[in-house]
């Protein structure tokens, strides 16, 4: 449009997500915290991009995690990135913890909401700074925060959460913890036609935080349920 | 033929459960589960309603989380900045008419919070006050605000104003309107799906406040 | 005459000018442990008719501010720093790095020596206050310079206390809490002149760790009647500003200076 002119549409704001990212899981184990989600961004139904890495570090002690619009994750991703920098900037050894990005991403997703201009995710912010007590966070995009022990987004809350809430404890061992992660994302990936059988695993220990290289699923499709010739039986049983 | 669906983002969210608040003469009983849904999901289990205002006033928020949070954050930072300049705290009282006016203040897209405001006044009488989410308030004996507070206040009507009673009964002391705030949570719980988990009661005395939590149904 | 044209010989006359308004304050003075900072203060009242005047000003749980100078000018920047302090709890849910806010009230008064339309502040501020580090203790100045101390007294007649902390700082570091409030008030007391001592109306002592505290009268005066005895002090070795007439209770002062 030239110059001056404007135009008589109303202003619009992005409703619905276009590139989206699909489950991801969280959970605190005995010495912090760990997160995992695949590698897969969406372009509607079509497997767009297959080895994108939905989790951020952010400063020093905490990761990020997104489900949901892709290009709004690596917007806040580089939001994140420029104030952990300013930390940097002012040598004096301060950084910020989990608790404080966890904090700021939720008033930035209220904000956005109350500006009926919403950043599409879901994220999971956790972290671990040094000896205080892991943290683990979840925060959509209407602004919805809160604290747990374990978390999943998108379908992941319902193929993954119960699986959580029978095998998580406190005490577990971080490769315990790995594989109950893997295992939701491994269910997630049989059922849920947007996840992926490719994933990473961050972890935050207090002291580092690390994102692994991309790890393989375990999925084998001979079962009887995959492979029987349902619609030929004409079986009026089948619930596949 | 089914007409086309436009799926519309809201700003707006129900992530239910109930809160409820008790006057006694010189003393105050705050309610409220601490589940946090969102439809038939539930996001966690342990999320509490009701934040701490001063040494003798307590809110507790159903409704949106997002916006309880905010709201919350608000009125504490209004606390303090009361605190720094008066040096005292606000009065209940004081509280109670500058929710009012926060919550008016977003008439046009307001905070989608039912907030019941519950604290010792200046007389140290108990105090409830109950709200609209735009700022309609009013000072009552007791209230009751959330998904299940349709349930609640029926049984409050009863046992603590005892309307419509056929046998009268002598009104509850403190220790017997904690087991009734108990009592009715744990009956709620068992009718609406979005109330349960766990509870918190606050008691709010001249002693000052004492918080208990117990146990409601997990399902 | 602006308060940002240079003078001949190369500086900037009404920065330095603001920076004396800061010793015609009454003194207060600050020294921190390795788990507590105590800001002390001795307060000055108008007229006997008059409360004292007060010079700490609470910014946040784990953050206060002595003063010395315009009080006035000192209470816009006490709000400015309470509303950062309430600012950054809103967004971040934690309490702010002292050292940070410390360093954007010197770059506010920075500014206001580099604008023909503006002054100065005729305030110095000791900033008291625990973080992720431990404790901290600033001065701020008009000119917009900070700097950080162990131990630091600021105002009129302060040179004393600084020669009092200076000689005992090395002991503050691992000293408990009662011996850091009484190493603040013996430091306080030798500001005192003959006719004047310490009581607990003219003294405030805050203490400062993840929370915020001022003693009681009951506290303080343990304390103060565990002071040592004032042997007859030498001259304040300070020429006495001409400004300081104010300070005659039947002189209209231009300014209240008075903090």
């Amino acid at each position: 449009m030239a110059p001056g002119q404007y135009s008589t549409d109303p202003k619009q704001h992005t409703l619905s997500p276009i590139v989206t990212g699909a489950t991801v899981i969280g959970m605190k184990y005995k010495d912090g915290v760990i997160l995992a989600a695949d590698t897969l961004a969406s372009y509607g139904s079509e497997a767009r991009y297959k080895d994108v890495c939905r989790l951020k570090k952010v400063g020093e002690y905490t990761l990020l995690g997104g489900g949901g619009e892709l290009s709004d994750f690596q917007y806040l991703s580089d939001q994140l990135d420029e104030m952990a920098d300013e930390d940097w900037l002012n040598e004096d050894g301060c950084f910020m913890g989990p608790k404080e990005y966890s904090s700021y991403i939720g008033r930035v997703m209220y904000n956005r909401r109350s500006k009926f201009n919403p950043l599409y995710n879901q994220f999971v912010v956790v972290g671990k700074k040094k000896d205080e007590p892991a943290h683990l966070m979840y925060v959509d995009h209407q602004g919805t925060a809160f604290e747990e022990n374990f978390v999943a987004t998108g379908f992941g809350m319902h193929l993954g959460i119960p699986l959580l809430r029978n095998s998580w404890r406190a005490d577990m061992s971080l490769d315990e913890a790995k594989a109950l992660a893997t295992k939701c994302l491994e269910v997630c990936f049989y059922r849920d036609c947007r996840a992926y059988c490719k994933i990473h695993i961050g972890v935050c220990n207090g002291t580092s935080v690390d994102i692994s290289a991309p790890i393989p699923l375990n999925h084998f499709w001979g079962h009887g349920a995959w492979t029987e010739k349902r619609l030929e039986d004409d079986d009026p049983t089948a619930t596949w | 033929m089914q007409a086309p669906v436009e799926q519309r983002w809201s700003p707006y969210a129900d992530n239910g459960g109930t809160c409820m608040g008790v006057a006694g003469e010189d003393f105050v009983v705050v309610a409220a589960d601490t589940r946090l849904s969102q439809g038939y999901s539930i996001h966690t289990r342990n999320c509490s309603k009701v934040t701490q205002l001063t040494d003798k006033c307590v809110i507790a928020s159903c409704g949106m989380k997002s916006d309880a949070i905010t709201l919350h954050k608000h009125l504490k930072a209004r606390m303090v900045m009361y605190e720094h300049q008066h040096r005292r705290q606000p009065s209940v009282t004081a509280i109670a008419q500058m929710l009012s006016t926060t919550l008016y203040y977003k008439r046009f897209f307001p905070y989608y919070t039912f907030n019941v405001l519950c604290g010792v006044d200046d007389e140290g009488k108990g105090a409830v006050y109950n709200y609209d989410a735009i700022g309609n308030m009013e000072r009552v004996p007791y209230t009751t605000s959330g998904s299940g507070s349709a349930l609640v206040m029926s049984v409050l009507d009863a046992q603590i104003a005892k309307s419509n009673q056929t046998i009268a009964t002598p009104s509850l002391d403190k220790a017997g309107i904690v087991e009734l705030c108990k009592d009715v949570l744990s009956s709620v719980g068992e009718r609406d799906i979005h109330t349960g988990d766990y509870a918190e009661i606050f008691l709010i005395d001249a002693a000052g406040i004492s918080k208990t939590e117990f146990d409601l149904k997990l399902d | 005459m602006d308060c940002i044209t240079w003078s001949p010989a190369g500086r900037i006359l009404q920065v330095e000018y603001a920076m004396e308004a800061v010793k015609q304050g009454t003194p207060v003075l600050g020294l921190r442990s390795k788990t507590h900072v105590v800001l002390v203060s001795f307060k000055r009242a108008q007229s006997e008719l008059a409360n004292h005047q007060q010079k700490i000003f609470k910014v946040d749980d784990h953050m206060a501010i002595g003063i010395s100078g315009l009080t006035a000018d000192a209470r816009v920047l006490a709000d400015y720093m309470r509303n950062e302090c309430l600012n950054h709890r809103y967004v971040f849910d934690s309490a702010m790095n002292v050292g940070r806010l410390v360093a954007q009230v010197a770059d506010k008064s920075q500014q206001k020596t580099q604008n023909s339309s503006k002054r100065p502040y005729g305030v110095g501020l000791l900033v008291a206050g625990c973080d992720e580090k431990g404790p901290h203790l600033f001065e701020t100045c008009p000119s917009g310079n900070y700097f950080e101390y162990y131990a630091m007294a600021i105002g009129g007649r302060s040179t004393s206390a600084k020669t009092y902390l200076e000689k005992h700082f090395e002991e503050f570091e691992s000293a408990d809490l009662d011996a850091l409030i009484k190493h603040g008030l013996e430091a306080m007391n030798k500001t005192t002149s003959s006719d004047q001592s310490l009581t607990t109306k003219n003294t405030t002592v805050a203490v400062i760790s993840d929370k915020y505290r001022e003693l009681s009268s009951e506290e303080m005066q343990k304390f103060i009647d565990g002071l040592e005895k004032k042997e007859d002090e030498p001259m304040e070795d300070e020429p006495a500003p001409a400004a300081a007439s104010g300070d005659a209770p039947d002189a209209p002062a231009p300014m209240d200076t008075s903090g």
